[in-house]
């Protein structure tokens, strides 16, 4: 019953969709009050029904009703609670539900907190985020129908995928889809202006907070996921560049350059067609994401199955959202004005440059994660694009971009003054240098990228610091006034300064771990020591547990140092009863910002164990520096400019724009 | 500057860094791409020791040895040649005798393919997309289901 209660309000949902897609725009047209004014009751209304469907899945999970095939396939009735509500989108008709969910959210959140927003523009953005809920809610109710059921009902369920039975996967997908779905929003505006034909420095002021809602939580399921993989996968790794990890990276880095290209347009009403452009990449580039992960086109964690009949469907909706997008920014486009001249030493110019490389960065991981797909389509041949490609790609776009990154903030908009500014960051140069001058004496004979890098990443660091200096005054004027003027700074300046000081912290971690890890790999017996660095492990034997839906065996290692017991480690591998599957649980052991990771291998039949311990020197940066970055675009979003909403444009310019 | 100059600033500034990306991702395709092949296409294309490349098919039942410091040795066959394979380092949760597996490496004079990481499958239903395909061109393969989690060592 509660199975065909969520499949009835899907059903209405879609309907609803079906109708916010279209009145509006028609109202919007005839500039008809009535019609444009469905758009935001609709969009409530079909939320709700998406929830009242999503809830009915939940339901059907937390009551083990395994005459549903979805819960079926995907539980067991002695699964954890908590892995039985993840468990709902922990495969692919569920997860599909999830992102419907969260685009009628987002469409929802528009209507109520949108009053601020011009009727036309208004109606517009809600009937094309409605438009791709149509086409989304088809393909669920269509192909991946999660409310399907079983004639004869199954006593027990085939349960989850064992690694996904994770607390990283409670949070990391949800985080992650709001972050992809957010991006609608800016799409749906960029189109909704395109088909008005009329854009202006408010339109970006609409649309920069919820792209930067969208980034955040993007930034945040990215960093959960690798995470995730890092203690999961059991060797240690924080980022493969699989062409799943390439799907969300790619609508981040557009996501990034869009916020940064917005900020011109809002401040200096230039660049508008390149927003506007970017706009519509940055969620194209979240629904290649979607079909390359959930079309089964590519093998990973995230293809739960592969259904030829899905990936066709996803193709057709990314050929005509994006086709019809670009089509449409072709046409339209054109007609947009160009405004707001600035030099190119400037602060617009800085941020040009910023979105010319990013793009660039994300070009290249573009072609790297489809160019296998292409060829093996085109020729047969197999090959895998990996790692070294990317290093040898996006690393090198990514360091000009660095280099760069302190200038921007500091430099005037329209026309900047470089030695003005390149003099006032020598403080963060001479830092970095004497960073780099330390690790050059200490690991004399290394490489010579390793000081260069960590020199880099002090450089942004610094840079960002130097930049909240010169805002406030810190070191010109008196303490006082400088306090003073901090608390009267832009929350959005404390924003740009914390993200960028949070990519230093991340490049630093990124620079600790590739270059100074330092691994184990070793059979053990009981009673034996291995070390590492300074650190003793000593193997003080295994025991077995049982779990609710597994079977533990953990290893006991002891960690010293010279003089000092640090703690235990005690690494295991379960093995899932259901499906006869192994997983390895790795242990870590946190040392400021460093870790010691340890994970078990085989068992000899002489009664020893493999294993593979890890020193990850600075690790924790990686992570952390996200966060950092997380606050500073949550500390812009709270900036008072972008809550009490744009200003009315003066009367005249209203009028649609004539082109140059 | 006028604006025109100033256009032609930006248009120069984005060849550049484009002209950069483009000649980054030629250089990089010629240089750290992985082929897959099967052990037929190793015994048909003659590949010379050194070559990196992904071996994949289903480890021969009966052929797996442990040796001492986690060295291992066992054969990859697609049913119509067979490939002996050498490994140093822990394997994969799943790794199993006669199910799918995916080995990076090379070919050492010996004939033996050196293995710097083995990928095996995760679950049960799982089987790398290349083996499957490379079995299936072998005649030995059952269609089925073949997508799930994939697991990755590294030594």
């Amino acid at each position: 019953m509660i199975a065909e209660l969520g499949h009835y309000a899907l059903v209405l949902a879609l309907v609803l969709a079906v109708v916010q897609a279209c009145v509006p725009l028609i109202g919007a047209r005839r500039n008809d009050p009535v019609l444009m004014g469905v758009a935001g009751p609709t969009a409530v209304a079909q939320f709700g029904f998406v929830a009242l469907a999503f809830g009915a899945l939940v339901a059907c999970y937390l009551r083990s009703d395994f005459s549903v095939v979805n819960v079926f396939e995907n539980s067991h009735s002695l699964k954890p609670l908590i892995y039985k509500i993840t468990g709902v989108w922990g495969n692919h008709e569920g997860s599909m539900l999830l992102w419907l969910l969260i685009l009628s959210l987002f469409g929802a959140l528009v209507a109520a907190f949108g009053g601020n927003l011009p009727a036309r523009l208004k109606a517009n953005v809600l009937a094309v985020q409605s438009a791709i809920a149509v086409a989304f809610g088809l393909f669920i109710l269509l192909t991946s129908n999660p409310f399907l059921r079983i004639a004869q009902a199954p006593l027990e369920g085939r349960d989850l995928n064992p690694l996904l039975q994770d607390p990283g996967l409670v949070i990391h997908p949800p985080l992650l889809y709001v972050g992809y779905v957010g991006l609608s929003i800016s799409f749906s505006f960029a189109i909704a202006a395109l088909i008005d034909g009329r854009i202006d420095a408010a339109w970006a002021r609409w649309v920069r907070p919820w792209t930067l809602l969208a980034w955040i939580f993007l930034t945040l399921g990215i960093a959960m996921g690798s995470y995730w993989a890092y203690y999961t996968l059991g060797w240690g790794g924080w980022w493969f560049w699989d062409p799943v990890e390439n799907a969300s990276l790619m609508p981040w880095i557009a996501a990034t350059a869009l916020l940064h290209s917005a900020v011109v347009m809002e401040k200096r009403n230039a660049l508008k067609i390149w927003t506007i452009l970017l706009a519509i990449l940055a969620f194209s580039l979240s629904l290649i994401g979607t079909f390359l992960v959930r079309s089964g086109v590519l093998t990973s964690v995230h293809a739960f199955a592969t259904d030829p009949t899905r990936g066709v469907f996803i193709l057709a909706i990314l050929v005509l959202f994006i086709g019809g997008a670009l089509a449409l920014f072709a046409w339209r486009a054109p007609l947009l004005k160009q405004g707001g001249l600035f030099a190119p030493l400037s602060r617009e110019g800085a941020l040009v440059l910023n979105n010319l490389f990013l793009m660039s960065a994300c070009a290249t991981v573009f072609v790297g994660t489809l160019y296998p797909l292409a060829l093996e389509a085109l020729t047969g041949e197999k090959i895998s694009v990996g790692a070294p490609f990317f290093n040898a790609t996006f690393g090198p776009l990514f360091v000009p971009l660095l280099l760069v990154l302190p200038f921007g903030p500091l430099m005037a908009w329209k026309r900047g003054d470089l030695p003005g500014v390149a003099q006032r960051l020598t403080g963060a140069a001479a830092i970095a240098l004497t960073g780099a001058a330390v690790i050059f004496a200490v690991e004399a004979g290394g490489p010579i990228l390793v000081p260069f890098a960590f020199a880099l990443a002090l450089f942004v660091m610094a840079g960002a610091v130097t930049d909240l200096i010169e805002r406030t005054g810190l070191l010109r004027m008196p303490l006082r006034t400088a306090l003073a003027r901090a608390a009267g700074l832009p929350r959005s300046a404390w924003g740009t300064a914390f993200a960028h000081f949070g990519l230093g912290v991340m490049l630093l971690g990124i620079v600790g771990e590739t270059q100074w890890s330092v691994e184990r790999i070793a059979e053990i017996k009981p009673g034996q020591t291995m070390t590492i660095r300074r650190y003793e492990l000593q193997f003080d034997g295994v025991t077995n547990r049982q779990g609710p839906n597994y079977q533990e065996v953990i290893g006991h290692f002891t960690v010293r140092r010279p003089g000092e017991t640090l703690g235990v480690l005690e690494p295991s591998k379960r093995t899932f009863t259901s499906r006869g599957t192994v997983r390895t649980e790795a242990a870590l052991m946190t040392r400021g910002f460093s870790q010691l990771y340890l994970s078990l291998g085989d068992t000899s039949s002489d009664g020893s164990f493999g294993v593979r311990l890890y020193y990850k020197p600075l690790v924790l940066l990686i992570w952390l520096g996200a966060l950092v970055m997380v606050v500073g675009g949550a500390l812009s979003l709270s900036d008072r400019r972008l809550r009490v909403g744009a200003p009315v444009p003066a009367k005249g310019k209203a009028a649609m724009q004539p082109a140059e | 500057m006028t604006r025109r100059q100033r256009r032609l600033v930006l248009i120069g500034a984005a060849l550049g860094v484009l002209g950069l990306a483009v000649a980054l991702v030629l250089s990089a395709l010629k240089g750290s791409i992985v082929f897959f092949n099967s052990p037929t296409d190793v015994a048909e294309k003659q590949i010379p020791a050194g070559t990196r490349f992904r071996l994949g098919g289903l480890v021969k039942d009966g052929s797996l040895i442990r040796g001492e410091n986690l060295l291992v040795r066992f054969e990859v066959t697609d049913g119509k040649s067979t490939i002996a394979v050498a490994y140093q380092g822990l394997l994969p949760d799943l790794f199993r005798e006669g199910q799918g597996v995916v080995a990076e490496g090379a070919i050492d004079p010996s004939g033996t393919f050196k293995a710097d990481s083995v990928l095996a499958k995760h679950d049960e239903t799982y089987m790398p997309k290349e083996v499957a395909d490379a079995l299936k061109k072998q005649g030995h393969w059952k269609d089925g289901d073949n997508n799930a989690p994939k697991g990755r060592a590294q030594p």
